[in-house]
């Protein structure tokens, strides 16, 4: 079996623009499940509402895709009631940060045995560009036309503050660490929370100089700054630049979880 | 044993394996009688964040094929909206126990009402139907309870046990039987789609880990289950034969009392009020009164009403300011009369009276 096989083929073309990254996520997340020899019957994706939402439409297992901002609810009632299957959730950074921030915090606290992988295009891109929670300060969009003034949730902080067992960040150009991760997020019993940075062309990058997907690549590739390479900056009192995203794995611990075949 | 308690028990002996909820009073109780219980019968109970997290987990829940139920009043049934109608758009069985307390907002925690009876058949956004019981002791808490696990899983929906506060507070001695009728989901057939109905309106189920590979959605879906959002043939279809499967069966699930069918003054009543009701038709066989005692509510058994055929008014108290009296009036020719108690407080006999006596001399 090859990771194409765990897509619902008439279901494809899917809806995501050009350039867009929810594929390549989409992708290396498949690649991680089929690297694990998960069973497509045994598996089932959840995801909430949001363009990285209809991820799981476009798998060949069971697939749960919900309101906005409670899939992470939702698992939790299918992981509870049936330990045995695996469960997999797809949100975004509306979805998750913004009208499901509790269920997050919660679902982390519970450190329940799901893996969360998180489509953060710092935008609102199924309705058209409105900022998020996770919008820098600064960003242009629909609703923030004049920079957006709020500061940005970390949302690898939180993960980790909240007790998710495992909690990484990677960007679509990471498509190899991005594979690697989510596989330690299967393995990992617990909660792990996989950030990916992804670009939405459409929606983001139109207004704010990342409009074509070579531009995206290239901002993740120089902007990115290994975990490691941060902690030293930081130890050693260096300054380091305020729009770094900071990649890696941000914790990896084996704290109880719930929904652990006992 | 108390009301709130008996719904417990009922939900277990009708096959409830997974309960997730969230505290509220004057339904807290539920929650507690589930925490005891599931963990000794191989069940589950987690107490979520919110009352949205709480529907959310039981719908899950449902599609690993497990019956699944939670509890709540007013503020947190309000919460529930959203995905009560992600449940009946998708035809997930579950069974939500609403011990109604005094609203709007905040309102009367401790106190009773029913006026969340509009709230459940029409509170969740576009077109809908659903089945609704009221029960009226601590027995028809357990009963009905079982009924409405049948009901859900038989019609792959949500079912609501409307109690109120009294109900869910009172102690009363109940009789638990050794046996009670339990319908099970009927599971989807290989070679059919998971979303392809019946001649009842009902597709089989497909449960979650069993091969179907379903996708489940809130939006508009076909009959494989894949979305198909803008085809409006297909949207009415689908809306046409939610509503109907649950409609069309309103005869055959309609569950009533009905009292001195002679009558000219008859009482439509439902849950804590029938209980003033039944005390002044029993003070008072002289007055000749008649009660319509509605153990389902929704899918409103208009039929009933012909039960009477020698009303000259119908009297509708209710611990609301009308809703089912409206409904009442929907259906028949003669004076509907809303007998409303708001505060939390059971109807005395001496407004019944005083009710009736006004009603005579219109």
């Amino acid at each position: 079996m090859s990771f194409a096989d765990w897509l619902r083929a008439d279901r494809l073309p899917h809806i995501w623009c050009s350039g867009c990254s929810n594929g390549t996520i989409l992708n290396c997340t498949l690649a991680a499940v089929e690297a694990e020899g998960w069973d497509p019957d045994r598996t089932v994706f959840v995801s909430g509402i949001g363009c990285s939402s209809r991820a799981p439409g476009y798998i060949s297992t069971d697939s749960l895709h919900t309101t906005h901002g409670r899939a992470l609810a939702f698992a939790t009632g299918v992981k509870l009631a049936d330990p045995s299957l695996n469960v997999v959730v797809f949100t975004g950074d509306g979805d998750l940060a913004a009208i499901g921030g509790n269920h997050f915090i919660h679902a982390c606290r519970r450190n329940i045995d799901l893996t969360v992988v998180c489509m953060n295009n710092l935008i609102y891109g199924m309705t058209g560009g409105q900022g998020s929670p996770t919008t820098p300060i600064g960003a242009l969009s629909t609703t923030t036309p004049y920079g957006a003034s709020e500061p940005a949730f970390d949302l690898v902080a939180l993960a980790v503050a909240a007790g998710a067992n495992h909690v990484a960040r990677w960007t679509a150009y990471h498509v190899r660490e991005l594979e690697r991760a989510v596989q330690t997020g299967l393995e990992t019993p617990g909660l792990s929370f996989i950030e990916v940075r992804a670009g939405c062309p459409t929606n983001y990058g139109r207004k704010n100089r990342l409009r074509e997907v070579t531009d995206l690549a290239e901002y993740f590739r120089t902007k990115s700054m290994l975990k490691a390479k941060f902690d030293r900056l930081v130890a050693e009192g260096r300054p380091v630049p305020s729009d770094a995203i900071v990649v890696g794995e941000f914790v990896r611990r084996s704290n109880p979880a719930m929904g652990v075949v006992p | 044993m108390q009301g709130n308690t008996a719904s417990a028990e009922g939900a277990i002996a009708a096959g409830c394996r997974f309960f997730g909820g969230y505290p509220i009073t004057p339904s807290t109780e539920v929650a507690e009688a589930m925490a005891r219980r599931m963990p000794k019968i191989g069940g589950v109970f987690v107490q979520m964040e919110d009352e949205i997290a709480s529907i959310a987990a039981v719908i899950g829940a449902s599609w690993t094929g497990k019956k699944a139920m939670t509890s709540t009043s007013g503020p947190g049934f309000s919460l529930m909206l959203e995905n009560i109608g992600f449940a009946l758009m998708t035809e997930t069985p579950l069974v939500i126990v609403n011990v109604q307390r005094g609203g709007p907002s905040t309102g009367q925690p401790t106190m009773s009402a029913q006026g969340d009876m509009l709230q459940c058949r029409f509170g969740s956004h576009g077109d809908m139907a659903v089945i609704a019981l009221a029960p009226d002791s601590v027995q028809e808490m357990y009963d009905l309870t079982v009924k409405a696990f049948n009901l859900a899983e038989r019609f792959r929906c949500p079912a609501f046990l409307m109690a109120d506060e009294i109900i869910g507070h009172m102690r009363e001695r109940i009789e638990l039987p050794d046996h009670v009728d339990v319908v099970d989901r009927r599971p989807l057939e290989s070679g059919h789609l998971p979303y392809e109905a019946g001649e009842d309106g009902v597709p089989g189920f497909p449960v979650f880990g069993t091969g179907h590979r379903v996708h489940v959605t809130g939006l508009t879906h076909d009959e494989r289950g894949y979305p198909v959002t803008t085809d409006p043939v297909l949207h009415e279809a689908l809306v046409r034969r939610l509503v109907g499967k649950v409609e069309n069966a309103r005869r055959e699930i309609a569950d009533y009392r009905v009292t001195n069918p002679d009558a000219e003054v008859v009482f439509v009543c439902y849950g804590s009020p029938a209980r003033a009701v039944q005390q002044v038709v029993a003070d008072h066989p002289d007055l000749g009164l008649g009660i319509l005692r509605l153990r389902l509510v929704w899918p409103f058994p208009e039929h009933a009403l012909a039960e009477f055929p020698n009303a000259r008014v119908f009297l509708v108290p209710e611990q609301n300011l009308g809703q089912v009296a409206r409904e009442v009036e929907r259906h028949v020719l003669v004076p509907v009369v809303s007998v409303p108690k708001l505060g939390g407080e059971l109807h005395t006999p001496a407004e019944l009276l005083r009710a009736i006596e006004e009603a005579r001399s219109r």
